[in-house]
C-alpha cells in the first residue's frame, strides 16, 4: 500500500526581550551559571510573575506576520509538571485561551506554493537547564534560562513530505528574523522543534497514530529524522504491526529515532488558569498598532523586488534571503540608483565574499557607501571589473576605501591606445594559433585574447579597449 | 512601665514627645514574652528584642515593633510557613508588606506561629507547637493567623500581619478578642507572602483597636509593581475618614448567617451589636446571599486546587529540607520528591494538597473546579446586589467561640465550617473586619464580621470604630 505522511510542526521560539518574561531579569545567553537569576525566576516562595509587556508584543508581531487572528481578551495558564529545571514545578502557559490563533504560512516548493495552516500561537516561559556532569553521582541546576519569554508555533498537520517540512522552518525562521524578535539559533537553543508525524493510506483523509519526534538540533536533522520516522512506519504498517503512540528522539550519532525510555509519559498537565496573573485584553488599537509596525515581510519583499526592478525570482530570493542583505541592498539603492548593478554586486562578488568567509553581510567589512564607491569606479571605467574583485577582496582585509586600495596598487584601467599597443603586439605574436583562428574566421578567438591583453596587464586594461584595438588590429 | 499593654498610637504619641525610647518599647515585650509565652506560644521562633533602626525619620510607625505571620517574607530571616518542608529557608527578600513596614519606621521582631503553610483554623497544625488561646490556654486562639491573634491579645506584640484566605485573620481575631482586617483583594500587596491560594490570600493588620487597624493598613496597603493583582488606586487616609459618623449607613443582616442552632451566645452578642449600631444612627435592612450553603465547597475546591499548584516548587531541589530517595528501586529524583515531601509535610497539608490535585486531573477538571468557578461568580453576584442597596453586611465571625485543643483535629469537616461565615467574603474578593463584640459567660470573646463593598474598607472602619467607640469589649484583656 502507498502510504501518505501527515506532518505536524511545533516550533518554540525565544524571544530576545531586554528582560525575562515575568521578571526583571537580564534576557542574555551565556553568562555564568546562576548568575542571571532573581526570587521570581527562581519561583522561590512568596514571589510572583509580573508580565513582559514587550514580550507580549513581540509575539504580537509574530502572529500578525503569520496572519494569525489575535484574541481581545486572553490569560495565562499553569502547566503542572515536576522537573527540577522547573523552579515552580509548573510552567506559565497558555491552555484554552492562546493570545492567537488561525494563521497560515505559504511555503514556496518546487511543484508550487503550498498553504500551511497555523493552528496557534502562545506565550510561555522557558525553563533551566539540567548539567550532568561527567563526575560525581549529582546533577546540577542552571536558572539561568528560566523564564526567558518562549513563543510556542503550532502548525496544523498539514505538510506531507520532510521537504515541505524542511521549506516551513526555512520560511518561518526567516520571519522570525525579519521581524528581528529573535536569534533563531538552533545550537543555542533559541529556536527548537518537534515533529508530529503520523502514516495514512494514500488518497485518505483520517489520521493515523503519530509519534513525536523530539531532539532534533537543526532544521536539516528535522527532515532526517522524519525520513528515518517515515520508513520505520512504513515498515510497521507493511508488516501488519501497529504504530504506538509515542515520543521518540533523534539520535544524531545512530541517525535513527528512538523511543524515549518508558514513561509515566501519560502526562497529566492540570491545566487551570494562573491565578497571579489577571487575563487582560488586548485593544484593537494595540493590535493595529503591532500591524502598523510589522516590517516588510520576506513574501512582500519578493515581489516587490520583482516587480519594481525586474528581478528574476532567484534573485528576488536571494537578496532577500536574509533581512540584513535586502536592508543592505536598499541601503545601496538610496545612495545608487541602478538596482541590476547593485544586486550583480550583491548576488556575485558579494556573496561569494560571505560564502568563502562563511560570514553574513554584517559580517564583512563592507558598508552600502564603501560598496557604491567600487561600483562606480568600475562604471566609470576607472578600474576593471577583474580589477574590482581584487580591491573588494582588499576592502574586506584592510577595511580601506576602494579609490585607496585601487591608488595604492596601481590598479587603474588603462584605456588610452598607446600604452595598451605595446601588450596587445605582445599577445599577437604569443598566440599565434588563436590568431589564425580568428582570421579564419572564428569570431570568439578575440576573447581569448582579450584576456591574455588582461591577464598580461594585471587587469588594468579596459577589456572594451582592448577588444576594439585587436580587431582593428588583426583585421588589418 | 506596662508599654506592652498600650496600642501602637498611644505608643507613638510617647515616641513623638521623647517620653519613651524605641528600644523600651521591645525591652518591656521581652519581659512580657518572658512571662507569658511559655503558656500561649504565640511565636514561632523567639522573636528579636533588640531595636534595628530602619533610619527613617517620621514614618507613621517609627519605633512601633510590629510582629508577622510566619509565611511572609523579611530578608535574612527564616520563614518557614510553620512546615517541615520548609525548615531552614531564609528569605532573600522582603515582601512588600516588610518593605513598607520598614519604610513607614516599624521595626520587625518576630514570626508568629501559624497553621502549616496557613491550613487551617485552630494553629494545631504548626510542626512546631500548637498556640494556646491567652483567654483559656485550653482553647485554640483560631487559625491560622492564630499566633498573630494570639501575640496581639497576649500583649506580647503592639501590632500584626496576618494572611487571610478563607477566614485566617478573622476567624482567629474573632476567638482571641482582637481586631483582624482582610482588606479586597488586591489592596495590600501579595509580593512575599508565601502563597496558599493566589486568588483568595490577602494580608491584613491584627491589632488591640480599630484605629491602630487603620493606621497599619494605611502603611501596607497601595497598588505595587511586584504584584499584577494588586490593584492601583489610591489609598484613602483611613484614620481621618472613619471619623465620620455612621447615621444613615445602611447595614445588611443575610438571613442565610442566622440560622436556626446557632451558637445562642454568639446570636445574642450579635443581637445586642445590631441594637448599639442601631442607636449610633445605622439602618438595618435584611437581605439573602442565596448561594452561601456553596461556599465552603467551592472554597474547598478553589483554594486546594491553588494550593496544589503553588505548594509544588517544595520539592528539596532548591531550598528546604531534602530527604533522599528511601529505596534504590526508584529513581533518585522521584524518590527524593516523595521523601521529601512525605516527611516535609504534615496530615492536613498532604490531604488538601492530595485534593486539590485531585479536582484539578483530566476528567475532574469540569465538574469540580470549573463549576466551582461558577459558583464562585454567584457567590460574588450576591455580594454586588447586596451592596446595591447597603454599606455594609453584618455577620458573626464565627460559629462558636473559641473550641478546645485537639476537640476538631480528627474532624477535618467541622474544622472547615468554623470558616463558613468568612469564607464567601474571600471568594467574593471584598472586605471584611473582625471586632470584638462579647465575652461569652465562660470568658471566651465573640467578634463581629463586618463586609464592605470592595474598596470599601473606610466603611468597615467606620462602622468599627464607632462601635468601639460605644463599647469596651476591645478593653478587655486576658487574665494570663
Amino acid at each position: 500500500m502507498n502510504y501518505e505522511p501527515v506532518i505536524g510542526l511545533e516550533v518554540h521560539v525565544q524571544l530576545k526581550t531586554a528582560t525575562k518574561a515575568f521578571c526583571g531579569c537580564a534576557n542574555v545567553f551565556g553568562t555564568r551559571e546562576n548568575t542571571n537569576i532573581c526570587p521570581v525566576c527562581l519561583g522561590l516562595p512568596g514571589s510572583l510573575p509580573v508580565l513582559n509587556e514587550k514580550a507580549l508584543k513581540a509575539a504580537m508581531k509574530v502572529a500578525l506576520a503569520l496572519g494569525c487572528q489575535v484574541r481581545s481578551f486572553t490569560k495565562f495558564d499553569r502547566k503542572n509538571y515536576y522537573y527540577p529545571d522547573l523552579p515552580k514545578n509548573f510552567q506559565i502557559s497558555q491552555y484554552d485561551m492562546p493570545f492567537s490563533e488561525h494563521g497560515s504560512l505559504d511555503i514556496c516548493l518546487e511543484g508550487g506554493i503550498r498553504h500551511i495552516r497555523i493552528k496557534r500561537v502562545h506565550l510561555e516561559e522557558d525553563a533551566g537547564k539540567l548539567i550532568h556532569p561527567e563526575e560525581g553521582a549529582e546533577s546540577l541546576v542552571d536558572y539561568n534560562r528560566a523564564g526567558t519569554p518562549l513563543l510556542e508555533i503550532v502548525s496544523e498537520p498539514d505538510m506531507h513530505s520532510p521537504d515541505e517540512a524542511y521549506a516551513y522552518l526555512t520560511d518561518l525562521k526567516l520571519i522570525l528574523q525579519y521581524l528581528d524578535i529573535s536569534d533563531c539559533d538552533m545550537e543555542k537553543g533559541s529556536l527548537r522543534c518537534d515533529a508530529n508525524v503520523s502514516l495514512r493510506p494514500a488518497g485518505t483523509t483520517g489520521l493515523g497514530v503519530k509519534s513525536e519526534l523530539k531532539n532534533m538540533n537543526s532544521f536539516r536533522a528535522v527532515r532526517l529524522a522524519l525520513e528515518y520516522e517515515i520508513k520505520r512506519q512504513e515498515a510497521e504498517l507493511s508488516d501488519g504491526r501497529s504504530v504506538v503512540q509515542e515520543t521518540r528522539l533523534w539520535n544524531e550519532k545512530k541517525q535513527m529515532t528512538l523511543p524515549m525510555r518508558s514513561k509515566e509519559e501519560a502526562h497529566d498537565y492540570r491545566y487551570f488558569p494562573e491565578p497571579d496573573l489577571p487575563p487582560f485584553v488586548i485593544s484593537a488599537s494595540e493590535i493595529e498598532e503591532a500591524k502598523q509596525g510589522l516590517p516588510e515581510l520576506p513574501k512582500e519583499k519578493r515581489s516587490r523586488f520583482i516587480a519594481s526592478f525586474g528581478f528574476s525570482d532567484k534573485d528576488a530570493a536571494t537578496l532577500s534571503a536574509t533581512r540584513a542583505l535586502a536592508d543592505f541592498f536598499e541601503a545601496c539603492l538610496k545612495l545608487y540608483d541602478k538596482p541590476k548593478k547593485i544586486a550583480h554586486w550583491l548576488i556575485g562578488p558579494v556573496s561569494f565574499q560571505m560564502n568563502s568567509r562563511g560570514q553574513d553581510i554584517g559580517g564583512l567589512r563592507l558598508t552600502p557607501a564603501s560598496l557604491i564607491e567600487l561600483i562606480d569606479l568600475v562604471e566609470a571605467g576607472k578600474i576593471s571589473q577583474l580589477a574590482a574583485k581584487e580591491v573588494l577582496q582588499e576592502m574586506l582585509e584592510s577595511g580601506k576605501p576602494a579609490g585607496k586600495i585601487v591608488e595604492e596598487k596601481n590598479l587603474s584601467q588603462v584605456s588610452d591606445a598607446g600604452s595598451l599597443s605595446s601588450v596587445i603586439e605582445e599577445v599577437i605574436a604569443a598566440n599565434k594559433k588563436s590568431v589564425d583562428d580568428f582570421r579564419a574566421g572564428k569570431e570568439n578567438a578575440v576573447m581569448f585574447l582579450v584576456g591574455q591583453v588582461m591577464r598580461l596587464s594585471k587587469g588594468k586594461a579596459n577589456p572594451k579597449t582592448a577588444r576594439e584595438m585587436l580587431i582593428e588590429r588583426l583585421k588589418s | 512601665m506596662n508599654l506592652h499593654t498600650l496600642t501602637a498610637l498611644e505608643l507613638r504619641s510617647r515616641l513623638d514627645c521623647g517620653s519613651v525610647k524605641p528600644q523600651d518599647i521591645l525591652t518591656d515585650l521581652r519581659s512580657r514574652y518572658e512571662a507569658v509565652e511559655k503558656k500561649v506560644m504565640a511565636f514561632a521562633r523567639p522573636p528579636s528584642f533588640e531595636y534595628r533602626d530602619t533610619a527613617v525619620a517620621g514614618g507613621a510607625l517609627k519605633g512601633i515593633p510590629v510582629v508577622i505571620k510566619d509565611n511572609i517574607c523579611s530578608q535574612g530571616d527564616r520563614t518557614e510557613c510553620c512546615s517541615r518542608i520548609l525548615e531552614g529557608f531564609v528569605a532573600p527578600y522582603d515582601a512588600t508588606v516588610v518593605d513598607k513596614l520598614k519604610k513607614s519606621g516599624a521595626s520587625i521582631m518576630g514570626k508568629a506561629n501559624m497553621d502549616e503553610f496557613a491550613f487551617g483554623s485552630s494553629c494545631e497544625t504548626s510542626c512546631f507547637h500548637p498556640t494556646k488561646n491567652p483567654w483559656d490556654l485550653d482553647c485554640v486562639p483560631g487559625g491560622s493567623s492564630g499566633g498573630s491573634c494570639a501575640c496581639v491579645a497576649a500583649d506580647e506584640a503592639i501590632a500584626a500581619l496576618g494572611s487571610d484566605t478563607g477566614g485566617s485573620i478573622r476567624q482567629p481575631a474573632s476567638l482571641c478578642g482582637v481586631v483582624g482586617m482582610k482588606p479586597t483583594y488586591g489592596r495590600v500587596s501579595r509580593y512575599g507572602l508565601v502563597a496558599f491560594a493566589s486568588s483568595l490570600d490577602q494580608i491584613g493588620p491584627i491589632t488591640k483597636d480599630v484605629r491602630d487597624n487603620a493606621l497599619v493598613l494605611g502603611v501596607i496597603a497601595g497598588h505595587d509593581d511586584h504584584d499584577a493583582t494588586s490593584v492601583d488606586t489610591s489609598v484613602p487616609d483611613y484614620l481621618s475618614q472613619m471619623q465620620k459618623d455612621i447615621r444613615g449607613m445602611r447595614v445588611a443582616i443575610p438571613k442565610e448567617y442566622f440560622v436556626e442552632g446557632m451558637d445562642p451566645e454568639v446570636r445574642h452578642a450579635m443581637m445586642e451589636a445590631k441594637a448599639k449600631l442601631e442607636s449610633l444612627g445605622a439602618r438595618f435592612g435584611e437581605v439573602s446571599l442565596p448561594h452561601t450553603g456553596y461556599a465552603v465547597a467551592v472554597y474547598y475546591i478553589i483554594a486546594t486546587a491553588e494550593a496544589s499548584s503553588n505548594l509544588a516548587r517544595f520539592d528539596g531541589v532548591q531550598y528546604g529540607a531534602r530527604q533522599m530517595a528511601a529505596s534504590k528501586d526508584e529513581s533518585a529524583l522521584i524518590g527524593m520528591y516523595k521523601e521529601t515531601r512525605d516527611k516535609g509535610f504534615g496530615a492536613e497539608a498532604k490531604r488538601r494538597l492530595i485534593l486539590g490535585t485531585y479536582v484539578l486531573s483530566s476528567g475532574y477538571y469540569d465538574a469540580y473546579y470549573l463549576r466551582a468557578s461558577r459558583v464562585r461568580r454567584l457567590i460574588k453576584e450576591d455580594f454586588d446586589k447586596v451592596f446595591r442597596e447597603y454599606d455594609v453586611v453584618l455577620t458573626p465571625t464565627s460559629p462558636t467561640p473559641a473550641f478546645k485543643i485537639g476537640e476538631k483535629m480528627d474532624d477535618p469537616l467541622s474544622m472547615y465550617l468554623s470558616d463558613i461565615y468568612t469564607i464567601s467574603v474571600n471568594l467574593a474578593g471584598v472586605p471584611a473586619i473582625s471586632v470584638p463584640c462579647g465575652l461569652t459567660r465562660s470568658g471566651l470573646p465573640i467578634g463581629m464580621q463586618v463586609i464592605g463593598r470592595p474598596f470599601g474598607e473606610t466603611d468597615l472602619y467606620r462602622v468599627a470604630f464607632h462601635y468601639e467607640q460605644s463599647t469596651s469589649w476591645h478593653k478587655q484583656k486576658p487574665k494570663l
